[in-house]
């Protein structure tokens, strides 16, 4: 496959890295990282969260710089001592959050970037854009705004804006994150179209499949150190999970499934504006969570998610009182403190922004929400019940720390334990989860799902929000998808294929029991993009 | 060699308590170096305007009459700061509270004496918890911005009692001065020490110390001001009603600063006059910021105001020194604090060397590996 690459005179890697060490808050964040990306090869950089993959690429696109260890570019030995430095040079970065400004069209976020004096006429840069764009098969609009763009399109102009300033590798992080999975297989092709002109792509990832898929060559980190480099197509999935897990490996079983209960959660008809200018409307939601199942609302972020969840959570109050109903009772104007005493917890999507105070320690978190656990009497704190509170929170789900510790200083992964045992202790009825193990690694991943699992065992009616497509067929007993607002239908997850639910997230909703068509993909300002 | 300023780790638990004690410090040399570029030999006039006041029985009395006010206040302003609610009014409140308190002493004396007292205290601290209550219902209802309520409505409350001394209030037989008739004997309150004084209003404000620490720090209220204060998107999930939180600290602030205010004329002035207050809702933002809004804190915190208080009147009489002096030392304190507060979360490092080689040119000729 390598025959038609225009493969330049200079024999060396494009980049290459020797010894690269850096050291974080007291961790080792890359420990002696060694890896070479060969011009036209799309290397991939496999690893957990955590790995220390985000901050290699932080290296090599300038944003910091390493402790100790040398970088060759085009087999001259380079210091990258800035974003621009790295620019200039021809390292391109897409990040996993994009950086476009919504309100800004496409065309004027790249001439932002290239500045006054290499955009020179505006209309020429406009079909520059839109002749890179046809060249790739990528088309866009110059002239749209970034905010009604999806998330795919959204990549393309980050794509287009490193090809336009000249970029000879492209560091893709979790590029696929956000994308269905239709989505992906055009992202693969045009990385595969670029590296056949002899473009160099870095993809990192922790997906396996889909490094086995695309790329040439792997590196595969674990805990800032390479456990090894492969060719991932030739190399057994067994021996790189290995690698790249250690003995953690993920519990592959499907969970037992549990079915056909008393429902508690009943959205009824829910439609909602979008609150905001970037919001996402509702429309027409309307399912009910039932006891004792886990029910996976998947879809791309931004499809209505966190509307939602505010709504369910009582942080935003439905304007009808009737559209949400636990066991029968209305509760759309109830506060959250009041669906909390009722026995509707909450774990929300932001860990630090959101689900606890970052400058409190874990005692006054565990009060957060734990306020209903005796540990208030007569408005007096309870010191010693919220002390044994926060102790079984942290003994129960092995966060490894002290209760008097900042949450701020806990990782991920163990703040996140931390939030939803505070949840699951308070025994509730209903939990709703967004996103429940984002960014959290295997050993934590798993303690979450079995506890989730356990609790739901118990009679809980569970509802997980996540983009995660595999964690959700993992744990969910039913399963649906947001699109711009709407929910497609609910299916036994055992009984939905990944085709169905690719279907449903690109808003493409069939004729359900009888009912119309919902006329999603038409209406949205998206549907260019999924019909084309 | 160059200095940086790197964000700390961690917030330092350490600089937290000794920030306010660098300020002080920073405060008394540039109050010498001011001092000595008016032409005064600066460690005499320090001596004259911090230990003179304290050296004498009558000095101290003074001192600890004028610690009530401020306590009082600040302590209100403490419930507030910790929300992150930004009550300036402390000082039309407490005005609000001696001018309603004074006006039911000046119209009540006649009618009755036994009960007088406490319904001129509880009018006082009502009047101020009202004048409060203004700036609570436009954020709550109308997202006005407490900051500039509360500013305004202290100059309402200044004129307010302007209008009472010039006008209705006036004393008939005190020379056109604007002034009231002197309280009566049933409507003053009574000195806690025979010889002193020290009346009841400091009782008021020791109390008050341990009313509002168990309120901040063993009440669930308390707890949510606190979250509140922190972070409003935690609090909104908790379900922690931010409009509750703002009246209940705006009411709570209020009544306090009003007590003050009726304290202060019944107690210490004995009338209604135009300078009820010396600015005593404003030292309290200074005191309740440098006694770290916790009350043991404030309470030392109020003690070194009323220390400049008494310190720059002492100044004008030994010195010369004109009374604005007192101000500029407030200014400057709440000026060095909030900069020494900086180091709370930033720490300052010397580099020896730059971190970049301005000598690596585009092409990258200069090896990774020296950084």
């Amino acid at each position: 496959m390598n025959s038609n690459h225009l493969t330049e005179l200079n024999e060396a890697p494009r980049i290459r890295c020797k010894g690269i060490t850096k050291h974080y808050f007291g961790m080792t964040a890359n420990d002696d990282i060694t890896l070479a990306v060969q011009s036209g090869g799309i290397h991939a950089l496999l690893g957990e969260n955590g790995a220390g993959k985000s901050t290699l690429m932080k290296i090599f696109s300038g944003v910091i710089q390493p402790d100790r260890g040398r970088i060759w570019w085009n087999g001259d030995p380079v210091a990258l001592r800035s974003p621009v430095h790295a620019r200039e040079l021809g390292i391109g970065m897409i990040s996993q959050h994009f950086s476009l400004f919504e309100t800004l069209t496409v065309l004027q976020n790249i001439a932002l970037s290239l500045g006054r004096r290499r955009t020179g006429k505006l209309k020429t840069l406009a079909r520059c854009i839109s002749d890179t764009a046809e060249r790739y098969d990528m088309s866009i609009d110059p002239q749209r705004h970034i905010h009604t763009l999806s998330a795919g399109e959204r990549q393309r102009v980050e794509m287009i804006r490193c090809l336009i300033q000249g970029a000879r590798l492209i560091i893709l992080d979790e590029p696929t994150s956000a994308l269905i999975p239709s989505e992906v297989n055009k992202l693969f092709t045009v990385l595969r179209r670029l590296s056949s002109e002899g473009y160099s792509i870095l993809f990192i990832s922790h997906k396996l499949n889909e490094v086995q898929t695309l790329c040439h060559t792997v590196t595969i980190l674990k805990r800032g150190r390479v456990t090894g480099h492969c060719n991932p197509k030739a190399t057994p999935p067994q021996v790189m999970t290995k690698m790249m897990k250690g003995v953690n490996a993920r519990l592959h079983t499907r969970y037992p499934t549990n079915i056909n209960q008393a429902s508690t959660l009943k959205v009824n008809q829910l439609t909602e504006s979008a609150g905001h200018r970037f919001g996402t409307a509702l429309k027409n939601i309307h399912f009910s969570a039932q006891q004792g199942e886990i029910l996976a609302i998947a879809g791309i972020a931004g499809n209505g998610q966190n509307e939602l969840l505010s709504l369910l959570s009582g942080e935003r109050l439905a304007s009808k009182t009737i559209n949400l109903l636990l066991n029968e009772e209305p509760i759309g104007h109830w506060s959250p403190d009041q669906r909390r005493e009722k026995g509707v917890c909450v774990v929300p999507e932001e860990r630090l922004e959101r689900s606890v105070v970052p400058d409190m320690d874990l005692q006054d978190n565990a009060l957060l929400t734990g306020f209903l656990q005796n540990t208030i009497k007569y408005g007096f704190i309870q010191k010693r019940q919220v002390a044994s509170f926060a102790r079984r929170i942290i003994d129960d789900f092995a966060v490894k720390t002290s209760s008097s510790a900042i949450a701020k200083s806990l990782s991920d992964s163990n703040l996140q334990k931390f939030i939803i045992g505070r949840e699951i202790l308070q025994k509730p009825k209903v939990l709703i989860c967004a996103h429940p193990t984002k960014g959290v690694d295997m050993a934590a991943t798993n303690i979450i799902h079995e506890a989730l699992i356990a609790l739901r065992d118990t009679g809980t009616s569970i509802i997980v929000i996540s983009d995660d497509l595999d964690e959700l067929f993992q744990i969910s007993d039913r399963i649906g998808a947001l699109y711009n607002g709407h929910l497609s239908p609910i299916k036994l997850t055992s009984a939905v294929s990944i085709d169905d639910l690719d279907r449903w997230m690109a808003g493409l909703l069939t004729l359900i029991d009888g009912r119309e068509p919902i006329k999603a993909a038409i209406t949205s300002s998206r549907s260019e993009e999924v019909c084309s | 060699m160059f200095l940086s300023i790197e964000r700390r780790q961690q917030d330092s638990q350490l600089m937290v308590y000794l920030s306010p004690i660098l300020a002080i410090l920073l405060t008394m040399v540039a109050g010498m170096l001011m001092l000595l570029w008016q032409g005064q030999d600066p460690v005499n006039s320090l001596y004259t305007l911090f230990i003179l006041p304290v050296s004498s029985w009558y000095g101290i009395n003074d001192l600890v009459m004028k610690v009530a006010p401020i306590l009082l206040c600040a302590l209100g302003l403490a419930i507030c700061f910790r929300a992150s609610i930004w009550n300036i009014g402390a000082e039309g409140q407490f005005i609000m509270g001696a001018l309603a308190g004074g006006y039911v002493a000046l119209t009540l004396s006649e009618y009755i004496s036994a009960l007088l007292l406490p319904i001129i205290l509880l009018t006082g601290a009502a009047a101020g918890l009202l004048w409060a209550a203004i700036s609570a219902f436009l954020r709550n209802r109308y997202h006005v911005n407490e900051i500039l309520t509360t500013i305004m409505l202290n100059y309402i409350a200044v004129n307010l009692l302007l209008y009472g001394v010039h006008g209705p209030l006036m004393d008939p037989d005190g020379f056109n001065f604007p002034q009231s008739t002197q309280f009566s004997e049933s409507a003053s309150l009574p000195l806690l020490l025979k010889g002193t004084h020290l009346h009841l209003g400091l009782l008021f404000a020791l109390l008050a110390v341990v009313a509002v620490w168990v309120v901040l720090s063993r009440l669930f209220i308390g707890f949510q001001l606190r979250v509140v204060g922190l972070d409003r998107s935690a609090a909104e999930y908790a379900g922690f009603s931010e409009k509750r939180l703002v009246t209940i600290s705006f009411l709570l602030c209020g009544a306090l600063a009003g007590l003050a205010g009726v304290s202060e004329v019944t107690g210490s002035i004995g009338q209604l006059v135009p300078q009820v207050s010396l600015g005593y809702g404003y030292a309290a933002i200074v005191v309740a910021f440098l006694g770290r809004l916790h009350p043991i804190g404030i309470t030392l915190a109020s003690a070194l105001m009323a220390l400049i208080y008494t310190g720059s009147e002492m100044g004008q009489i030994s010195l010369g020194l004109p009374l604005a002096v007192g101000s500029l030392f407030q200014g400057m304190l709440l000026l060095f604090l909030l900069a020494c507060d900086f180091l709370i979360c930033y720490q300052l490092r010397l580099d020896k060397a730059s971190r970049y080689h301005p000598s690596v040119t585009l092409s990258g000729i200069k090896p990774a590996a020296e950084n």
